[in-house]
């Protein structure tokens, strides 16, 4: 090749670049449709999201084996945010802006949802978050396709007093957002019930807490006035496993003082031997070994794609499922993967759940769940002992004061996240949103 | 692993089928054709309709009940999807076989699709225990009956007292006599009985100790006659009285064992950093190598010879210090010897080599956490008067102490200890007096690094086997070598076992979070009142 041709071509490609970066989404939408993944690669958080990558990228394939969407093939583009919260609401205006997807999945920990809430509202574009989270908030651009708390700490609680008649509760949580909001719902619901001041204890560690002896002596006292006695344990992440051994050398038994965990699944329990652990609790809204042909389905869809038959599968996992599922029904019913039409069309679609349930997405951006009650089993899986109805989600809980007033609905005429149904006005910076 | 105690429960279900049919005879047998029904009554409804279902079965008294009831107890109960059967299941795999619980007759083979698992939940758990407690108290066997006297203890459940009173008018073992009378007078306190039986019942229930008499005395304050009030509360203030006492020797007990985690994290540092003075922020990591290596090595000995598995971690612990030595001896030869005397960009070089580690760990291992079993002798605890010791704690400590004296043999009785200790003292001195100054850098900074790897051994014991594992004791150590004096072991011991102690004194008070905050306060102030630590060497060119 010439020096001519080198520089004409490298001309060619320059202007093309120019041109490509000028007419992107009109010429990036005659290919394909491409689909943001925003899950933490590496970095603490890489031990839970990394299995979600996987899971957005075996739901776009299986998509794409159906045909695609609206007559195009679907594209995954994935970005790694490194578990750094300022990193990721880079990379989400990094996947909108350079990339051009019409919608994203991801985010793990409140920290990271709370760092690109304002740019999914500047760039207007749709983020599918997938994890239980403390509610108390409803954002226009963002659904919710986790647990609310009354979708799973609310219902736990509530078996615990029924089934094993506890009396005094220990609230044992990581000291962040997500277990300090639910904890205080929490508090004020068993206040609410009746349980007294001095039968409720709360404590809080570190991120990574590893040194669980003083901790779970303590619990082991709390538990001693007489008193049935449960943890409900907000620990999340890395902390829990040094938690569940301690708890099994110190030999603490789940028919004498049960732990109920919202932040374990089956995931976690793959780093340890659960047999001393066996009756111990967690709430979901899906556990792998729930009994229906869907799952059974999924998971050998699932097992198949990763090429691993010993893949488990998780709640947040489901919660995916169910929002691709219902994005992909709201962008073949608007036609089109506008942001604002595929807001409009979202709202009120139902697909089938994988425990045997249908989804709704309500007005609130949040949708109808069942709450499911598991006992971890010898072989790390979890046994379904309790199964409620559907429950839909409740952005702002019901059980704060300061909450209780307000309602979020994204359908005409309110169009709020945080609408006071006391005084009949929309609240906060999410009116600027509503628009 | 589960296979096993499957097998074992199966083994244990057919040793009481066995036991139960030789004491068929002394107790009631109920016609199969009556029993069946109820059996398989177990399997449809709730959980409520199986406590149910489980009370007509005691009330039958058939023995046949013990074994049902066990099995059901640990999961292996299975009813058929089709037929509603209820059977206990045999080999594992596709297909299963079942056998009739009341016949003891096989069923045949059955796809396992065509089965499922009859459910038990924490409080049908409880009421099992109960059940079986009822049902062969009167056993023959004196260990059955003892830990059925034990399950009633545990339980006490009023209802039981009739049957507890027939079990001590038949028993003749002494020790047996006095768990049945122990849980008699547990039982008394709860029921209306004369102030005469609960006073005389009181002495004893005080006499179990420790905890579990505190939880008894409190449940029973609330419902006692109001003559007896001031003595149980006395009784209860004793009982705390003797608890405030042992938690505090408990608190030191688990300050010594914090202590010498935090040693163990830290006596690596110690050396590189006290005797080169790298600042080595890779250091975390060679921990978590030396905790993935006994992951490797538990995942070979799983799948080759599984017998040995008592032994993985004396096989690990070698290895673990030759595979991060190495590293190490690799890292310094490679990287930080270019950097001598430019502290912060050794600090930034070694920081990307623990990035570099840490990524290199996820991508080959992925970024879940690797199961890491403790062997049968790290596992469970063990009672010293009030104090409760966990085995793999005990061991950890003995561990960190064993690593300690060695350490300090090594540089005090050898060569190669001189050789540091000059250098550290005076580097060119030494290195005028002929010692090969890079090649002991190079060794002491294998040491250091190989030490860490003996500390992932242990720590895999009681953390995640996680990427991350390293960034948790990083902190820490250095907290630890700086508080303790840089250059110093006995600064490092001291530093470890003060700090451990002092958060676990802190931690019951303010809480985990603050009191990790007071620490980290506590050591600021102490560095401005003594900046070269504990310990402060002397040297005549520390500073150089």
């Amino acid at each position: 090749m010439t020096l001519v041709n080198r520089t004409l071509a490298g001309l060619g490609l320059g202007v093309a670049m120019t041109i490509g970066a000028i007419a992107v989404p009109a010429f990036a939408q005659d290919e394909t449709i491409k689909v943001g993944v925003l899950h933490s690669l590496s970095g603490t958080m890489a031990i839970s999201e990394t299995t979600l990558k996987d899971t957005m990228l075996f739901l776009i394939d299986e998509q794409n084996k159906k045909g695609g969407l609206l007559g195009k093939q679907l594209e995954a583009a994935v970005v790694d945010p490194a578990s750094d919260w300022p990193l990721f609401a880079e990379k989400a205006r990094e996947l909108i802006e350079v990339n051009d997807v019409v919608a994203v999945f991801g985010g793990w920990t409140s920290s990271s949802r709370k760092a690109v809430l304002p740019v999914f509202e500047e760039l207007n574009s749709i983020l599918f978050y997938p994890v239980q989270y403390e509610g108390e908030e409803s954002q226009r651009n963002v659904f919710y396709t986790g647990a609310a708390p009354n979708q799973q700490a609310i219902p736990a609680v509530d078996y615990l007093m029924e089934n094993e008649g506890v009396e005094r509760w220990v609230l044992a949580g990581t000291d962040y957002v997500y277990p300090q909001t639910t904890n205080k719902i929490l508090e004020q619901y068993l206040k609410d019930k009746g349980v007294a001041a001095e039968d409720i204890m709360i404590n809080y560690t570190p991120f990574g807490h590893s040194d669980w002896q003083t901790i779970v002596t303590d619990i082991k006292n709390f538990g001693s006035a007489g008193k049935k006695t449960a943890v409900v344990s907000t620990i999340n992440g890395d902390a829990n496993v040094p938690f569940y051994k301690e708890l099994a050398n110190q030999g603490i038994k789940a028919e004498d003082i049960p732990v109920v965990a919202f932040s374990v699944g089956e995931e976690e329990l793959a780093g340890f031997d659960t047999t001393p652990l066996v009756g111990h609790l967690a709430a979901w809204n899906y556990f792998q070994s729930v009994d229906t042909p869907e799952n059974a389905a999924f998971i050998a869809a699932w097992q198949a794609f990763m090429n691993n038959p010993d893949k488990v599968t998780n709640d947040p996992m489901e919660a995916h499922v169910i929002g691709f599922n219902l994005w992909v029904q709201a962008v073949e019913k608007a036609g089109t993967t506008d942001t604002d039409a595929v807001l409009d069309a979202i709202i009120g679609l139902e697909t089938p759940n994988l425990t045997g349930g249908i989804a709704t997405m309500l007005p609130n951006h949040h949708i109808t769940k069942p709450v499911l009650i598991g006992e971890i089993q010898a072989d790390g899986q979890f046994e379904v002992v309790s199964e409620s109805d559907l429950v839909p989600g409740d952005a702002w809980s019901d059980f704060l004061p300061e909450s209780k007033v307000i309602e979020a609905d994204w359908t005409a005429p309110i169009s709020c996240g945080n609408y006071n149904t006391e005084t009949k006005s929309c609240g906060g910076s999410t009116a600027v949103a509503a628009q | 692993m589960i296979g096993a105690a499957m097998t074992f429960s199966r083994l244990l279900a057919t040793l009481v089928v066995l036991l139960g049919a030789l004491l068929v005879p002394a107790h009631a047998q109920t016609a199969d054709t009556t029993l069946s029904p109820l059996v398989d009554a177990l399997a449809p409804g709730s959980f409520k309709d199986r406590e149910t279902a489980i009370a007509a079965l005691v009330a039958t008294e058939d023995l046949r009940v013990v074994p049902l009831l066990q099995t059901l107890a640990d999961g292996d109960l299975y009813v058929g999807k089709t037929d509603a059967k209820v059977v206990f299941i045999t080999g594992s795999g596709a297909t299963l076989g079942r056998i009739d619980p009341v016949t003891a007759a096989e069923l045949g083979e059955v796809p396992k699709a065509d089965l499922e698992k009859v459910k038990v939940n924490n409080g049908l758990r409880r009421v099992i225990r109960t059940a079986i407690g009822q049902l062969t108290l009167l056993s023959d066997d004196p260990a059955t009956r003892r830990s059925a006297a034990q399950s009633i203890l545990r339980d006490a459940d009023p209802a039981n007292l009739e049957l507890l009173d027939s079990g001590i008018s038949a028993e003749a073992d002494p020790a047996i006599l006095q768990v049945m009378q122990t849980a008699r007078a547990v039982l008394t306190l709860k029921t209306d009985a004369t102030l005469e039986d609960k006073t005389a019942a009181l002495p004893l229930v005080s006499a179990i100790g420790g905890r579990d008499a505190l939880t008894l005395l409190t449940a029973a304050l609330a419902n006692a006659p109001d003559e007896l009030k001031p003595a149980i509360q006395a009784s209860i203030d004793g009982l705390a009285r003797d608890r405030a006492v042992w938690d505090a020797a408990q608190n030191v007990w688990y300050g010594i064992s914090l202590g010498s985690v935090l040693l163990l994290a830290a006596i690596g540092l110690a050396i590189t950093f006290g005797v080169m003075g790298v600042i080595n922020m890779a250091h975390g990591e060679m921990v978590m190598l030396g905790a993935y290596t006994t992951f490797v090595v538990q995942e070979t000995i799983r799948r080759y010879s599984p017998e040995l598995f008592d032994y993985s971690l004396a096989i690990a612990l070698p290895l673990a210090f030759l595979i991060t030595a190495l590293i190490g001896i690799a890292i310094e030869r490679g990287i930080i010897r270019w950097l001598y005397g430019r502290a912060l960009e050794t600090l930034l070089a070694t920081w990307g080599i623990s990035l570099i580690l840490q990524q290199s760990v996820r991508s080959i291992f992925g970024p879940t956490n690797r199961l890491v079993g403790n062997p049968s002798w790290m596992s469970g605890s063990f009672d010293l008067g009030g104090l409760s010791i966990t085995w793999s704690r005990l061991w950890i400590v003995i561990f960190a102490l064993v690593v300690f004296v060695t350490l300090l043999l090594v540089l005090k009785r050898t060569a190669l200890g001189l050789q540091m200790r000059a250098v550290t003292q005076n580097r060119r001195m030494a290195s005028a007096m002929g010692i090969r100054t890079p090649f002991v850098d190079a060794m002491t900074f294998g040491l250091g690094s190989g030490v860490a790897g003996l500390a992932g051994v242990a720590l895999s014991q009681i953390d995640n086997v996680s990427p991350n594992l390293g960034q948790g004791y990083i902190i820490d150590s250095f907290m630890v070598v700086v508080f303790g004096g840089v250059g110093n072991l006995w600064g490092t011991f001291v530093g470890a076992l003060t700090l451990g102690i002092a958060n676990k004194f802190l931690e019951p008070y303010v809480g985990a979070v603050l009191g990790k905050i007071l620490i980290l306060v506590l050591i600021i102030l102490f560095i401005q009142r003594r900046p070269r630590g504990l310990f402060a060497l002397k040297g005549r060119s520390v500073e150089a």
